[in-house]
């Protein structure tokens, strides 16, 4: 009675080469996952950020492998073509491994907070007696680690993801560990915990409207590849009404991700509430991750309807942009105000990206890892100002910084002029670069409400400056903790780059450049 | 019978699950409207793939299951590990971050 059951099923071809950087992610994970089981406890640390370094490196490794072997001109589609190898593929890929191994470093930090920043035992109840005794005693927990690993592969399959299953599951892949990442605390444990039942429920609500908006695609197009539905779009005789329902769902799904308004909301709250090392994979990592994706449906999969699309999803920039800048200039905690900034960095590469033309994706591609760079070193500075409750981020805690310990009050009044995009740092040249971009895809209102945002968002940075530099300490201001190896390097790492990028932005212009071809 | 009824039985028990998400309190709850959203989803590509006459929707349906499973395990380990500390499941009562 039904055809397509006498069908014969053929196995695809899967090109383990191209392949290689995620199967070497995933794999080693899994090992993580096994050296948590078998290993004696005092082991388990050197031998999970081992694995952790090593696994991000070879794959890294293998990426520029491809890069160099061509599959960067020549792209490929492998597994029936349910990933790309491409060259933003590639380049994103590597992006999130670079950015990665960064926050694996502020991760394995052990020595600012004695035993690390994460819980000993996630199970203990929080305020309890045992969970007193483990925040005093008992080193971090090493799951993180292993945790991590599967976030970094979810997010390097979300960005190569060549059909709309294949990018859910890779979606789930990469969120789940950070659900479980942002509970996981030391201190202030019912805040973490609490920023991951926001991120989860609001996450998981947001995924529901992803897995129906696949189904109206698949309704529309009968298959879920980004080609078929491209084609599809193009033909006549198809609903219409499918294809922007469809579209619409999935959207809403992969702006949560990137956290732009209207789905902005858990930013702020689970920026805050997480351990500070995993709220700096998130905003740097996760952002590259969901911007891979937003990139390869917009350009691969709905080209061609764009005029249809473009300017909702430019007024979504716009709002993102002007509200993000507002709202952080009402904050006083210095982690929410770098997640009112994320936000509106979110609306700056969306600006990027709706230039629609080849330059619209090597800006965006570049935007990505400069603000990547210096959000990590952000982050983990927020991290060494530290008081008897851990860390001390409200902003008022951070008057009178720059006496006491000019060399980081310096590197973070570098970071936030970069943030605030003054010449000769990253944060200039990429929105340089995505404002051109969109400039010559004739998204000139999108630009001057770019503009604008900007200079509004430049206040509550100078305003952290002034605070750290003009103002008097308190008695009981915070101390400042020595940065360890692990952390220095994160630092030193972030804030070169952000140097490097904004003197030099060629050296990575050009691969991003080369780099900016989708396969179709 | 047409297979388009089943799509409004699908877009019917979508809206459900999202008002549900939205109006609930009780973070269990919460959680099941989205899993009622999950399925409303599953119920739809199971429909399409009648349609259309191939049986991907029918394998994306599973795929979609495991997921939703998996999500479970994540979800409830995290809404167990607050409510020991709060001896409530109220999402009201987690407030406070704000601002």
């Amino acid at each position: 009675m039904n055809p397509v059951l006498a069908a014969d099923i053929t196995l695809p071809h899967i090109n383990y080469g191209a392949i290689a950087p995620i199967l070497i992610l995933l794999g080693m994970a899994c090992v993580g996952v096994l050296a948590e089981a078998f290993l004696p406890r005092t082991l388990r640390y050197p031998v999970q950020v081992l694995v952790s370094l090593v696994a991000q490196v070879a794959g890294l490794a293998t990426i520029i492998g491809l890069a160099l072997s061509n599959y960067a001109k020549k792209p490929t589609l492998t597994a029936g073509d349910a990933l790309a190898v491409d060259g933003p593929g590639l380049f994103l890929q590597g992006a999130v491994l670079v950015l990665g191994i960064v926050a694996t470093l502020l991760i394995a930090e052990r020595s600012v907070e004695r035993g690390g920043a994460f819980v000993a035992q996630a199970a203990v109840t929080a305020g309890s007696e045992a969970d007193a005794e483990q925040a005093r005693r008992q080193p971090s927990q090493t799951e993180i680690f292993p945790l991590s690993l599967f976030a970094l592969g979810g997010m390097m399959l979300f960005v190569s993801a060549n059909d709309l299953l294949t990018m859910f599951v890779a979606l789930e892949v990469f969120s789940l560990p950070l659900y479980l990442m942002c509970a996981l605390a030391r201190r202030r444990r019912l805040l973490s915990q609490e920023a991951a039942v926001k991120y989860f429920l609001l996450g998981a609500f947001s995924s529901a409207f992803f897995v129906y908006g696949i189904a109206m695609l698949y309704g529309f197009a009968g298959s879920v590849k980004f080609h078929d539905i491209a084609v599809a779009a193009i033909s006549s005789g198809k609903s219409d009404l499918l294809m922007f329902i469809g579209l619409a769902m999935l959207a809403i799904g992969l702006l949560f991700k990137a956290a732009a308004v209207p789905f902005h909301v858990w930013t702020p709250d689970v920026y805050q509430g997480a351990p500070t090392p995993v709220t700096a994979l998130m905003a740097s990592c996760t952002k590259v991750a969901a911007f891979g994706g937003i990139l390869r449906i917009f350009y691969v999969a709905f080209l061609d309807s764009r005029w249809d699309w473009r300017p909702v999803i430019g007024v979504i920039a716009v709002l993102t942009m002007v509200i993000g800048a507002i709202l952080a200039v009402t904050q006083t905690d210095i982690k929410r105000l770098l997640a009112y900034s994320s936000i509106a960095n979110a609306g700056y590469v969306l600006t990027g990206v709706l230039a629609m033309q080849k330059d619209g994706i090597s800006s965006s591609l570049f935007y990505l890892v400069t603000y990547g760079f210096t959000v990590l070193a952000a982050f983990g500075l927020v991290t060494l100002v530290r008081d008897q409750d851990g860390e001390a981020t409200h902003l008022s805690r951070w008057a009178g910084l720059g006496r006491k310990a000019p060399v980081l009050a310096g590197v973070f009044t570098f970071l936030m002029l970069s943030f605030a995009g003054i010449p000769l740092t990253s944060g200039f040249t990429g929105k340089f670069a995505v404002f051109s971009a969109a400039l010559g895809g004739g998204q000139t209102t999108l630009v001057i409400f770019g503009v604008l945002s900007s200079v509004l968002l430049a206040f509550p940075y100078l305003r952290v400056v002034v605070l750290m530099y003009l103002q008097e300490p308190a008695a009981d201001a915070p101390t400042v903790a020595v940065p360890g190896a692990l952390t220095s390097a994160a630092l030193a790492i972030g804030a070169i780059v952000t140097l490097l990028l904004g003197v030099w932005p060629s050296v990575l212009l050009d691969v991003a450049n080369s780099a900016a071809q989708f396969v179709g | 019978m047409t297979p388009t009824y089943y799509l409004v039985l699908s877009a019917a028990l979508f809206c459900v699950g999202a008002v549900g998400v939205l109006i609930r309190r009780n973070a269990i709850v919460v959680f099941m409207s989205v899993e009622l959203m999950l399925n409303a989803g599953n119920l739809a590509l199971v429909t399409f793939a009648r349609i259309n006459g191939s049986l991907d929707g029918q394998i994306m349906a599973f795929f979609v299951m495991v997921v939703a499973a998996a999500e479970v395990v994540v979800g409830l380990a995290i809404i167990m590990s607050i409510f020991r500390t709060r001896r409530s499941a109220s999402v009201d009562d987690s407030n406070l971050l704000k601002y």
